[in-house]
């Protein structure tokens, strides 16, 4: 009997204190669950669904508040979501539309939330004028956006800003076509 | 001595550097980038590099935004290796491996993943995960 309780307890104590690696697929902001596929000795699992896990390589149901708890400070450490805007113009100049001047009003609310943003500021145009008017007018809508940030007490050392030209174009034209959604800024923050 | 260290803190700090493969967000605690053979002690802004490791103290969390978009976050007493870091801005195509030595780990993929599948790796010592467009946590024991 006493053998029995023994290796019962042995067995208790070499259970718990397995190496208990934890493997978990969260639910994602934006809906989307993708996968996890974990290697360990040779053996593939999938996670593909939302609180799937594996203990020490083996799929195992968790509590989703122990999930909770157990990440709480990795989770509450996670940056701030990147995000992108596109600010639109008036033709052939660095004026913005009236609607994007409220988008840039929203943008400068989600950018005071980071203390160091990482802002990518990059300008498009139409296909009206020539390929290197565009370039220098695609740079000019960039730089006036950098301006717009810097201004509002953003650190120009954290913006940068280039021109694309006409050459990315969200709508594909003709040459010498008037189309507002290709003269744009998008921003990019992380 | 001291004052030259928090000088060179600043500095490292203040330029983003071609290098730089992610950026510190967010520092919760103690928390330090080991790189050269040197232990600098990290704060929000400050640039993260290939062969960087990351730690973070009894109190500490920290977390990083990389060139993809994707996203890291340690937890207290935690240790994380970035053990290869590469992505393309133009073909969004790279490979992302690192390895978490001790403690807890979450994390967001990127643009790379949504390219090439599993190009995010990481490592703990008994396993490998690889990452298919998803968030996802990892501790090791």
């Amino acid at each position: 009997m006493a053998v029995v309780v023994i290796g019962a307890l042995v067995a208790l104590v070499i259970f718990t204190s397995q190496p208990g690696d934890m493997v978990v697929v969260l639910p994602a902001a934006d809906g989307h669950t993708g996968a996890v596929v974990v290697e360990r000795d040779g053996q593939r699992t999938v996670l593909d669904q939302t609180y799937a896990a594996t203990r020490s390589g083996r799929k195992v149901p968790v509590n989703q508040a122990e999930v909770r708890q157990t990440f709480a400070p990795a989770l509450g450490a996670i940056p701030s979501r990147p995000a992108r805007f596109e600010l639109y113009f008036e033709t052939a100049t660095d004026q913005l539309t009236e609607e994007s001047k409220l988008e840039l009003a929203r943008m400068l609310v989600e950018l005071k939330r980071r203390p160091t943003p990482d802002i990518l500021v990059i300008g498009h145009t139409d296909t009206v004028g020539q390929g290197d008017e565009n370039d220098v007018l695609s740079r000019m809508r960039a730089e006036r956006v950098k301006a717009d940030l810097v201004a509002i007490g953003i650190a120009e050392e954290r913006i940068r800003a280039s021109g694309r030209g006409e050459r990315e174009p969200i709508i594909r034209t003709a040459d010498g076509v008037d189309e507002p959604r290709n003269r744009r800024v998008e921003i990019n923050v992380r | 001595m001291r004052w030259i260290l928090a000088v060179a803190a600043v500095i490292l700090v203040a330029s983003a550097h071609a290098n730089d493969v992610g950026q510190i967000k967010t520092v919760k605690g103690a928390v330090h980038v080991e790189r050269d053979g040197k232990r600098i002690e990290a704060a929000a802004g400050m640039g993260v590099r290939q062969s960087d490791v990351l730690t973070t103290g009894a109190d500490g969390a920290v977390g990083v935004t990389f060139l993809d978009n994707s996203m890291l976050s340690l937890g207290p007493a935690s240790t994380l290796a970035i053990d290869h870091y590469s992505f393309d801005s133009t073909t969004h195509e790279g490979r992302f491996d690192a390895s978490l030595k001790k403690g807890t780990l979450a994390g967001v993929s990127g643009r790379m993943v949504k390219q090439s599948p599993e190009s995010m790796r990481v490592r703990t010592p008994a396993s490998v995960m690889a990452v298919r467009g998803t968030e996802f946590a990892v501790r090791v024991d």
